[in-house]
């Protein structure tokens, strides 16, 4: 009687399913201070580790003395490089092929490079004995620039010289200097050269992405527990992917992975801090096993922004070629990307720059060459990919300002230059030249709506004015009008050409349906924030009719989870969304023989119907999901085993990609070199849109850490290779207060090959963000003759490139 | 970002702090609001085996408006000095310049006192003190004293004040005339690039005062006796403000740090003078 009343728009939206802004679940204890963080791991009797850390970037280790340490009451004990060398762990593999010091052996390579690991009943006990621990060291030349790294006698990695002059391949090929880690080549060298030298016109510059960091609220942190009884390693830790941290660890400890259990819990941010391992991950582990009782190391404010993981520092050296009326033929770029002391990219193993080779963004460009430098510098590992799919900020950013330029060059509206060399919709799946298949996208539709959103043709008489105004000493503020177009490659992916050491990276989903019609699903993925436990579920009600509040998300326990290979590079969705829908689906197929059976007529003469099965042709004759539930456990059906569950491993056929077009207008004042920020448009088209309200949190937050990298935030050392902005007063972290307006909209493409055709966002609004604020920078100053600054555009630069162009009088 | 061991102490008089730092020498220091100390301690940067908080030294607190004359006790919180109506009135320079000062929750713990003694050249408050040529209020074993401001700042983080000392209050002459206070920083919560304090008053259109003082654009706060000369006697025209800014040039010395090169904060200093210069003038 109630199913009569109810209509099937009301069946659909009880659900609660795709396209719907549910609430997100997980904030009831977020916004309350009740979520289970790393830090608030407790355990009965735990010591707690922290480390002595290098002052120099570069120096020798002559001596480690620890007496007076462990002379200090509570002080359990000191750990160096020599206690593990018996173990095999002083060193330990990174993500990209590399190897890395897991304490000083013999030298450091880096300021903060860890050097001892003290383990003390209490943390404030700890970080005295840190003070205590007495190191001498010799100080050795520092390298902080890549391109003078590549040519120093000075030698920053002597483990990797081999015997007499030669220099062995490393994981990447060979090398052609000490501190030359690899070289990588996509695309087609000798067509890309002819192209440029037969070109019209041709637009050169060197676009520098600076160092920066992912510097997530909550930092890195461990706490490991060895139980001596039963031989079972817990290691709870901030991980973005706990089950390749499980093989990691049993690879490199020996320790059986059925007898390792790691645990991610509530994670506060991650943005790509969270994928590598650290040094402090493996030193808890050590300590537990040697003291037999749970060890917890978690880091502070300056131990992250100053040693884990970093992103960008590419120097993308570039040249771009078009005809005359601006269509472009050829693209050609050389990045030296500079690495720290250790090769500690998290990339998959066959990308050393990660997917740099989209660098031919949303535009059709029929030639192109990419070739990318490592190099080993006297800096902190990592390169890891903050907020991005592994490096495709750096590309986006690389081509969006090469539009600029290029339309500088020919004298060219930069949206019209876009416009008519964008990839067309009916050329989707489109082969780039640098190896990618696109596989859909409407970048016309997109960028029209857009331009016609943000009243473009207005805003450029408003500034051709306000240049007027200016020049007649009317006014100290320009106008700055920034424009992207950015494709993103997300989803990684397929496991014939991505793996992250040697694991495939496909991902997982296990769905167990309960008697009464809820159930609980687990995935290989890990939420940091991203509401996995609100969106996962949203796509599962669709695919199996259950109500998405009935239904538990679990991630990021080993010991529950089938396997997968975390969260980072918007993959989520993607591919662990993908797993989910076809374990959906296949419940749903044995729902169907069950509702059969029930209604007692053939397989093929029922069909899905939101939250039920329904005799084909007689709609009042159904079974809900909810009753087959029950009946998957309560009746005995001929030929169908009981119970109702699935798993799905789902390994994509390609990546997605997802696109957008920001718009940004900004006012400078050119005597401060202060900005504001008058409009910030944002469109994105990420295929299926599963939850509008989280898509729109992520937008805002992605934007908002855009902001941060192109108007402030940068890891910058000195030429002694300290890092200047190791606190948060120099380290630029927006508040409320900076963080200006959004507006955002979307195109709807879904992904042809995604089974709810979804792509992926998360990473979006930082890919096409940083070139958007940037770009109105750019923009601002290009009546005066700007081609080309670098970022992040704080006052202080700002000002020098107005002081430049001989603005200030 | 874990403090070395200290041991505590809470007086509630002026005589049990100044015990208690007779007794423990230079191994001692008052504590405020924190919001400077602590930090320095964290970091490890401050080594205070002994730490005197002064939160319960009533004596400290409070604000006297009377006589022409304000008086702040140390304790004062920059909050209150926001949140206060009588100083709105009578020295407005007060609000404008505690609002540009960290953020609502520091300020709701920072303290005058701390702000002024604390001897670091980016606070906010010692170039104001400047500006308003106000006398600060010492007691030590030996009795009280008095320091004017301008007499006050040594060197970054030295100052007039003996360790035996503390600093109970503030006080200078109600301010007439416009009043401004502007700075130019990177974000909510930083320290000044360049920040002016202007004082002036107008009769007839002509200016016939002037005080101008500039934050975190030396080692200690800068009081310019000419920048304030060269505006006294003129009707604040373009050329006037030229002058006034040309002097002050000559009497800060920016280092180069995060915020900016030293030609950057030179200009800096000179842009955000001229708009308290203006601003003032139009208020006057
Ligand atoms: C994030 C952040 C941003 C900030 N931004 C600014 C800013 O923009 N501008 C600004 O001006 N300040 C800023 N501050 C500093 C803040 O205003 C401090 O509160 C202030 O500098 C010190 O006041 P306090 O009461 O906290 O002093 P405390 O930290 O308690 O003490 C500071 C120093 O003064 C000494 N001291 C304190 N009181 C006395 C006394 N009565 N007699 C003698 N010595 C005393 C202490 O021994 C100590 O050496 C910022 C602080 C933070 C944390």
């Amino acid at each position: 009687m109630k199913d009569e009343v109810q209509t099937r728009e009301d069946r659909v939206a009880g659900l609660k399913g795709l396209g719907c802004s549910r609430k997100r679940v997980e904030d009831a204890r977020f916004t309350q201070g009740k979520g289970n963080y790393v830090d608030d791991i407790k355990l009965p009797g735990m010591l707690h580790g922290d480390f002595v850390r290098s002052p120099y970037a570069h120096a020798r280790v002559v001596s480690i003395n620890a007496e007076a340490a462990l002379a200090l009451d509570g002080v359990v004990a000191v750990i160096t490089a020599k206690d593990l060398e018996p173990l095999g762990l002083h060193w330990m593999p990174t993500l990209a092929g590399d190897k890395q010091m897991v304490l000083a052996d013999g030298k450091v390579l880096f300021q903060g490079q860890e050097v001892a690991f003290v383990v003390a009943k209490d943390r404030y006990v700890a970080a005295d004995a840190v003070e205590l621990v007495e190191v001498e060291y010799e100080e050795l030349p520092v390298l902080t620039d890549p391109f003078e790294a590549l040519k120093s006698d000075v030698v920053l990695r002597e483990d990797l010289l081999g015997d007499g002059d030669t220099l062995p391949d490393g994981a990447h090929g060979p090398r052609n200097h000490p501190n030359h880690i690899f070289t990588w080549e996509v695309g087609d060298k000798d067509a890309t050269e002819q192209v440029l030298s037969e070109a019209d016109v041709v637009a050169e510059e060197m676009v520098y992405y600076h160092r920066t960091h992912p510097c997530p609220l909550e930092t890195c942190g461990s706490v490991a527990s060895m139980d001596k009884v039963n031989g079972k390693l817990t290691l709870y830790g901030t991980f973005q992917a706990p089950h390749a941290i499980r093989t990691v660890v049993s690879l490199i400890s020996g320790i059986e992975e059925h007898n390792i259990r790691v645990i991610s819990p509530d994670i506060g941010g991650g943005f790509g801090n969270k994928v590598g391992a650290y040094a402090g991950y493996v030193c808890s582990v050590v300590a537990s096993i040697v003291t037999g009782v749970p060890v917890k190391w978690v880091e502070d404010r300056m131990e992250n922004l100053m040693t884990t993981a970093f992103a960008r520092d590419y120097w993308m050296k570039g040249k771009i070629s078009a005809t005359k009326d601006g269509k472009i033929t050829g693209l050609w770029c050389h990045t030296t990307a500079d690495h720290g002391g250790f090769d500690a990219c998290a990339d998959p193993t066959k990308f050393p720059a990660g997917f740099m080779n989209i660098c031919t963004g949303s535009y059709d460009i029929p030639t192109a060459f990419l070739s990318v430098d490592g190099v080993y510098t006297n800096k902190a590992p990592g390169g890891v990919a903050y907020r991005c799919s592994f490096r495709v900020t750096e590309a986006a950013y690389f081509i969006e300002r090469m539009i600029e330029v290029l339309a500088i060059e020919l004298n060219m509206d930069a949206a019209e230059l876009r416009r008519i060399n964008f990839i067309r919709k009916d050329q989707f799946p489109y082969q780039s030249a640098l190896g990618w298949e696109y596989d859909s996208g409407d970048y016309h539709t997109a960028w029209d709506k857009a331009l016609e959103s943000v009243g473009y043709e207005a805003l450029r008489a408003e500034q051709a004015q306000r240049v007027e105004d200016f020049k007649a000493g009317k006014t100290r503020k320009l106008l700055g009008i920034g424009l992207t177009h950015f494709t993103e490659i997300v989803g990684a992916g397929p496991v014939k050409n991505c793996d992250i050491l040697g694991l495939g990276m496909f991902d997982s989903c296990e769905i167990r349906i309960h008697p009464t019609g809820s159930a609980i699903a687990r995935l290989g993925t890990i939420s940091q924030g991203q509401g996995h436990a609100t969106t996962f579920a949203q796509i599962l009600a669709s695919e199996i009719g259950l109500p998405a509040d009935s239904i538990t998300i679990e991630e990021g326990d080993t010991d529950t989870a089938p396997y997968g290979l975390g969260t980072y590079g918007s993959r989520s969705t993607p591919v662990a969304g993908a797993a989910t829908a076809m374990a959906g689906r296949k419940i749903r197929a044995k729902a169907q023989m069950i509702a059969a059976y029930l209604l007692e007529v053939h397989d093929n003469d029922v069909e899905f119907d939101v939250d039920r099965f329904v005799v084909k042709g007689a709609p009042e004759r159904f079974k809900t999901m909810k009753e087959i539930a029950f009946a998957a456990y309560n009746q005995a059906i001929p030929g169908i085993e009981p119970g109702l569950e699935a798993v799905s491993y789902y390994d994509p056929p390609n990546m997605t990609y997802p696109f957008g077009a920001y718009i940004c207008v900004m006012e400078i004042d050119v005597d401060t070199g202060e900005h504001e920020i008058r409009q910030f448009y944002a469109l994105d088209d990420c295929g299926t849109r599963i939850n509008p309200m989280i898509i729109e949190g992520q937008v805002h937050g992605g934007l908002t850490e855009a902001l941060a990298i192109a108007m402030g935030q940068e890891i910058a050392y000195d030429e002694l290779g300290n890092v200047k902005t190791g606190t948060l007063m120099d380290f630029f972290l927006p508040t409320a207060w900076e963080t200006p307006n959004y507006t955002t909209d979307h195109t709807e493409t879904p992904s042809p090959h995604h089974p709810i055709g979804a792509k992926g966002v998360g990473e979006s609004p930082n890919v096409g963000g940083v070139p958007a604020f940037s770009n109105a920078v750019h923009d601002a100053f290009r009546a005066f003759g700007l081609r080309q600054s670098h970022m992040p555009h704080d006052h202080w630069r700002i000002w020098k490139t107005a002081n430049d162009l001989g603005l200030h009088g | 970002m874990i403090p070395a061991a200290f041991d505590y102490y809470r007086p509630n008089d002026v005589k049990g702090v100044i015990a208690l730092l007779n007794e423990h020498g230079d191994d001692a220091r008052v504590m405020a609001g924190g919001h400077s100390l602590i930090p320095m301690m964290k970091l490890r940067m401050a080594e205070v085996p002994h730490l005197i908080d002064l939160q319960d030294v009533v004596a400290l607190k409070g604000i006297a408006i009377g006589g022409g004359r304000i008086t702040l006790g140390a304790l004062v919180t920059q909050h209150e000095l926001i949140d206060h109506d009588g100083l709105a009135q009578t020295a407005p320079i007060l609000r404008e310049t505690a609002r540009q000062i960290a953020d609502p929750q520091v300020r709701y713990m920072g303290t005058v006192g701390g702000n002024v003694a604390n001897g670091d050249p980016g606070n906010d408050m010692p170039g104001l003190m400047q500006c308003l040529n106000a006398d600060f209020t010492l007691v030590g074993p030996d009795g009280e004293r008095t320091v004017a401001a301008r007499d006050f700042y040594e060197a970054a983080y030295m100052t007039a004040r003996e360790d035996d000392e503390i600093l109970v209050g503030v006080s200078f002459d109600a301010p007439k005339g416009g009043q401004a206070y502007e700075k130019q920083k990177r974000k909510i919560g930083d320290y000044a690039t360049a920040a002016a304090a202007v004082v002036l008053t107008k009769e007839n259109g002509t200016c016939t005062s002037a005080s101008i003082a500039m934050t975190n654009l030396s080692d200690i706060p800068v009081f310019s006796q000419d920048a304030s000369d060269a505006l006294i006697g003129t009707s604040v025209e373009d050329n006037a403000i030229r002058a006034a800014v040309a002097a002050m040039l000559k009497d800060i010395d920016p280092v180069e740090d995060n915020r900016g090169p030293v030609a950057f904060k030179q200009h800096a200093a000179s842009i955000i003078l001229t708009r308290a210069i203006k601003s003032a003038w139009d208020r006057a």
